[in-house]
Parts: structure tokens; C-alpha cells; sequence
């Protein structure tokens, strides 16, 4: 469990330094990627496609691999289907996110440079996942 | 385009792959930060699954203290906004990743990068209402 521990740890680690260093970190640096029509800046573009590109071609490596190194099995999401919960969901995260520039990553990573905001928008992001779960469970048990 | 920064932006964004990549090889996980927040609220997730997200979430805190430490010049130039923007802001961020089961971490690394279509319909839909957003916020008032 240890060894989990830290490898989580360490990946965190590796991928909040890419945030910081592509400055995903800076809310007025993804408000200007998002400002298309505005003083547009594509950074967030080459971050993205940079971070897709590695990931694909390591993933494919990955997986040719029968089992993770410290884990039994890959846990990977078995859903397909594209539903009003998936649609609705990242319309509305989109929203949040082009009022505010932080999505939950660069958030967390931002608490060490300026701790109040990031601060004010985890506790804020973690009372909107508790209203979603109050609002499901509703929702099933009718 | 002035504020254009290709260089680190493709170096970060490989870094952000390359954790990615490494939390699948060692914990053959997705690395998707909401996720993460999301088991951490959960009942139904066990203290052992708790205890490594909680550790991913530690790690990337600890990367911005240290890396603000060694390059202090980031904090700086940030645009005021005010805490009840952040207040809504953040409650639709979680709200919204919690219902589309992810964010820019989980669909929109790690989702694309396994070909799924839900994360390709939930990146192209955030990325659209995140720049309608600041459309309707910087152009109509």
C-alpha cells in the first residue's frame, strides 16, 4: 500500500509541475485561451496536445503490459454511453471554468503561489460535488 | 498572440503526460483529478483508495509550493476576481465534473489519449461553454 502511496505521490507530483510550468496555473492564461474573439493566447492548445500526444504513445506501451506494476488489474472507465449526465455535467463545468480560469488540477497546484483564491474555489468545487451526490441520490430513490 | 508561450507550453504539457502515464504504469489508474476530490467525499470508497488519492492530491499541491520556490515570479499579475465569482465559479466546476465524471485532467488528457468518445464530447463541450463564458463576460458588457 506504501509503495501506492507514493507513486501517487510522485505522479501528482510530475503533473502539478507541468501545470505550473505551462502556467495552467494562471487563471488569466486559460481566460485568454478561452478568449477566442479577444487577445487570444493558444498556449493551452500545445499544453493539451503535448499532454495528449505523450500520454497516447505511453499508454500504448502501457498496455501491452498484462498488469500495472503495483497493481493487479488496470482500473479503467467502463462506461460508453453518451448521456444527459455526461452532457449536462461538462456544459456546466465549462461554465465555472470560463468564470473563473481554475479546473480542479491547476486549483490545487495554485495553493502554493496565492493561497486564498485557489483556496476559496476547492471548497467550492468540493460543496458542488456534495450537492451533485445529494441531488443523484434524490433522484434514484424516486 | 502576445502572451503566447508555445515552449513551456509544450514542456509542461508533456510533463503533465508524463504523470499521467506513470500513475497508469505504477497504479493503472486514469489520473483525473475530480475524480480524486469526488472518492474523497465518497462512503463507498475504502480508507486504502483514499489514502492514494489523497496522496495524488498532495502531490500537486506540493509541486506548486516547490516549484514556487525555485521560480518565484508566477504569483503575481492575476486578475481580481471577486470571491463570490470564485464562489459560483468553483460550485459549478464541481457540480459540473462531478455529474460529467471528469475534467480537463480525466477527459481531456486521459480520456483523449485512450480514444474515448465520451471524454472527446465532454472535452469539446467544456471547451465550448468555458468560451462562450468568457465570451458573454469580456465582449457583452
Amino acid at each position: 500500500m506504501m509503495k501506492q502511496i507514493l507513486a501517487a505521490l510522485v505522479s501528482g507530483f510530475i503533473l502539478g509541475l507541468g501545470l505550473m510550468v505551462s502556467q495552467m496555473t494562471n487563471p488569466n492564461k486559460v481566460l485568454n485561451f478561452l478568449d477566442v474573439t479577444g487577445q487570444w493566447d493558444p498556449s493551452l492548445l500545445l499544453v493539451l496536445g503535448g499532454a495528449v500526444v505523450t500520454t497516447t504513445l505511453l499508454y500504448r506501451k502501457i498496455f501491452t503490459i498484462a498488469t500495472p506494476v503495483l497493481e493487479s488489474q488496470f482500473y479503467l472507465p467502463e462506461t460508453t454511453v453518451i448521456d444527459r449526465a455526461l452532457i449536462l455535467g461538462a456544459l456546466l463545468f465549462g461554465i465555472g471554468w470560463g468564470l473563473i480560469g481554475y479546473c480542479p488540477g491547476p486549483a490545487l497546484a495554485s495553493l502554493g503561489v496565492r493561497f486564498y483564491d485557489p483556496l476559496i474555489v476547492i471548497v467550492a468545487i468540493l460543496f458542488g460535488m456534495m450537492g451533485y451526490r445529494l441531488l443523484s441520490c434524490k433522484t434514484i430513490v424516486k | 498572440m502576445e502572451n503566447f508561450t508555445p515552449y513551456s507550453a509544450l514542456f509542461g504539457g508533456i510533463l503533465i503526460g508524463l504523470g499521467a502515464s506513470l500513475f497508469m504504469l505504477l497504479n493503472g489508474r486514469i489520473a483525473g483529478i475530480s475524480g480524486f476530490l469526488k472518492g474523497l467525499l465518497s462512503n463507498s470508497t475504502t480508507a486504502a483508495d483514499k489514502s492514494w488519492r489523497a496522496a495524488f492530491i498532495i502531490g500537486l499541491v506540493l509541486s506548486g509550493l516547490v516549484y514556487q520556490a525555485f521560480v518565484p515570479t508566477q504569483g503575481s499579475a492575476i486578475e481580481n476576481t471577486p470571491p463570490i465569482i470564485l464562489i459560483i465559479g468553483g460550485l459549478l466546476v464541481g457540480f459540473g465534473t462531478a455529474m460529467g465524471s471528469g475534467c480537463t485532467s480525466g477527459h481531456g488528457v486521459c480520456g483523449l489519449s485512450r480514444f474515448s468518445l465520451r471524454s472527446l464530447v465532454a472535452t469539446v463541450i467544456f471547451l465550448s461553454s468555458g468560451i462562450a463564458t468568457v465570451y458573454v463576460l469580456r465582449h457583452l458588457n
